[in-house]
């Protein structure tokens, strides 16, 4: 496989840079090299929140993302800022409360992501995995089994099956 | 079973302190550098170590130098201002000889800056941060499995030359996760100071033994008794004012590390063997600059990279020969130009010298180089 890029953004407390993380352990559960960096603002919540993810066969040099080929958004002000950096081709997945943004060079996956967690799951905090389980839905790019263990790695005890479901309903968006 | 995992830079920097034996800790948390507080904080008492949070950076460094005074490896980390209040003690450490590893993850200044923005501009402060004639061991991986084995180097030579040890990083390498096997890392060497051979009544704390590089270092509780003091000192500890005292002892310290440049530097050469141009890097923006490299020599520029991991003392005598092979090196860092200062003493018009620095607290990227450098060759 090529070089895949991907930048999950939004705003601070959404658990993206979890969501990274979680991405980037699959993928070396699957024998892949991956790097994850972030950056975000002084500010611990409400902030813009970037986490990067490299996935590859090969060595990764440069550890930072200048174009992505996928951009998850899970906020308005986030696709406002990083739509730009999403290459021709690429892919955008946005949570449906973000409006649909002017570019016809792309593939866009608009989801009910928040509602998704909110509604369905009652727990806003794994709107992250329910992210992560459309994403890998439309992208295949690590196994469904360590997707999953790459999960219940991370997450606290006794949210197992709740995470395990965020991942279910979450492919469910992706039709 | 596989230890293969995914893990941070600066997470890779306490598990490689605690491979090496490091089991105190005491520091004052600042960003970008928390996680080696923190970890330190969860890890050591598992390992039967201690951890301390100090009311500041100053005594942060002050526990660390005291406890590894009664035998103990120490270590503290900082970043930014943090740095600026280690520095009287780091020349403490170098006086009074006490190993100990000082951390400082590299953000953006002066003063608080940009705190969770990298930067590479603690490159001087490292050698001349504190006062007086010295010389200094800094070391600056580049990756999350090279930050583990420098770190444990870091403590080793610490250990060998009874000196404080650099160990810069930034954020960039601090904060990124990457793969690392841990399995394939489980042997590395340690080694431990020399501890005295004679009892404590014929013990002479500052002499150094024949075919010593240091002198033999006793733990305070185990019955031998010196002075440790930061004024100049004899061979007994205790101060004088005897400027042939002085004399030998401020050389000492100097040529303990300058002499034994051989054993201490470090380096990574990367496409250098046919080069016409060369670029001198270290750090995250070494992985700039090799993915720089590549493209350029796709654009059919020979250029290669020199990496300095062993950034004080400086490669000098590898940084020279470099300068007479090729036309042109690049010094390209995170900063305004500082090491670029030092390989210009070094290579001292055997070549010309280009420098791309950077300080708005990004990145420097490969695109960036590439274009620099091919407009430079071009123009």
């Amino acid at each position: 496989m090529k070089q895949y890029e991907i930048r999950l953004t939004g705003s601070g407390g959404q658990g993206l840079i979890t969501g990274g993380i979680i991405l980037a352990e699959a993928a070396i559960l699957d024998g892949k090299n991956a790097l994850q960096s972030q950056s975000y603002g002084p500010e611990a919540r409400g902030g813009a929140s970037k986490a990067e993810v490299i996935i590859s066969d090969k060595e990764i040099v440069f550890p930072k993302i200048t174009e992505c080929d996928l951009l998850l958004a899970l906020t308005n002000v986030a696709c406002k800022k990083y739509l730009k950096s999403l290459k021709k081709g690429g892919i955008l997945v946005i949570d449906s409360s973000v409006d649909k943004p002017d570019r016809d060079d792309i593939t866009v996956y608009q989801i009910p992501i928040i509602e998704t967690a909110n509604e369905k799951l009652k727990k806003s905090m794994v709107a992250n995995i329910v992210a992560l389980g459309a994403l890998n839905k439309i992208l295949n790019l690590v196994s469904e089994k360590s997707l999953e263990n790459a999960v219940l790695d991370r997450v606290p005890k006794g949210t197992e099956e709740l995470n395990r479901n965020a991942l279910i309903e979450g492919r469910n968006l992706i039709v | 079973m596989s230890e293969i995992k995914l893990m941070q830079g600066n997470e890779a920097c306490v598990a490689g302190a605690i491979h090496a034996g490091m089991r105190f800790y005491s520091g004052y948390p600042i960003t970008p550098s928390t996680e080696i507080a923190e970890l330190s904080a969860e890890l050591l008492p598992k390992h039967g170590g201690k951890f301390i949070q100090m009311e500041d950076e100053i005594a942060g460094i002050a526990a660390a130098l005291g406890a590894s005074l009664t035998g103990i490896k120490s270590m503290t980390a900082t970043s930014g201002p943090g740095f600026s209040l280690k520095q009287e003690n780091i020349g403490y450490g170098i006086m009074a000889e006490i190993p100990i590893v000082i951390v400082d993850v590299q953000r953006s200044g002066p003063s608080t800056g940009m705190p969770t923005s990298p930067s590479q501009s603690d490159i001087m402060q490292a050698r001349w941060g504190t006062h007086g004639d010295h010389s200094i061991i800094a070391l600056y991986p580049a990756s999350v499995k090279e930050i583990y084995t420098t770190t444990i180097r870091a403590f080793n030579l610490s250990e060998k030359y009874r000196t404080p040890v650099i160990l810069l990083m930034d954020e960039i390498i601090g904060h990124m996760r990457e793969k690392i096997d841990l399995e394939e890392l489980k042997d590395i060497e340690i080694y431990d100071r020399k501890k005295p051979t004679v009892p404590p009544d014929k013990y002479l704390a500052y002499k150094v033994s024949e075919n010593d590089v240091v002198p033999e270092m006793a733990a305070f509780g185990e019955g031998y008794r010196y002075n440790v003091t930061g004024l100049v000192h004899d061979e007994t500890g205790f101060p004088s004012g005897n400027e042939v005292v002085a004399d030998k002892l401020l050389k000492r310290l100097i040529n303990k590390i300058e002499n034994n440049k051989d054993d201490i530097v470090t380096y990574e050469e990367y496409m250098l063997d046919d080069a016409d141009y060369a670029i001198v890097s270290f750090g995250a923006i070494s992985r700039s600059s090799k993915v720089a490299v590549n493209e350029l020599r796709e654009l059919g520029i020979k250029i290669g990279m020199f990496r300095p991991i062993t950034i004080w003392p400086s490669p000098e005598k590898q940084l020279s020969e470099l300068s007479k092979k090729v036309k042109k090196i690049y010094v390209v860092e995170l900063n305004a130009g500082q090491y670029l200062l030092e390989v210009q003493r070094i290579v001292s018009g055997q070549c010309k010298i280009g420098k791309y620095g950077k300080i708005n607290g990004e990145i420097i990227t490969p695109q960036e180089i590439v274009s620099f450098i091919e407009e430079d060759i071009y123009a």
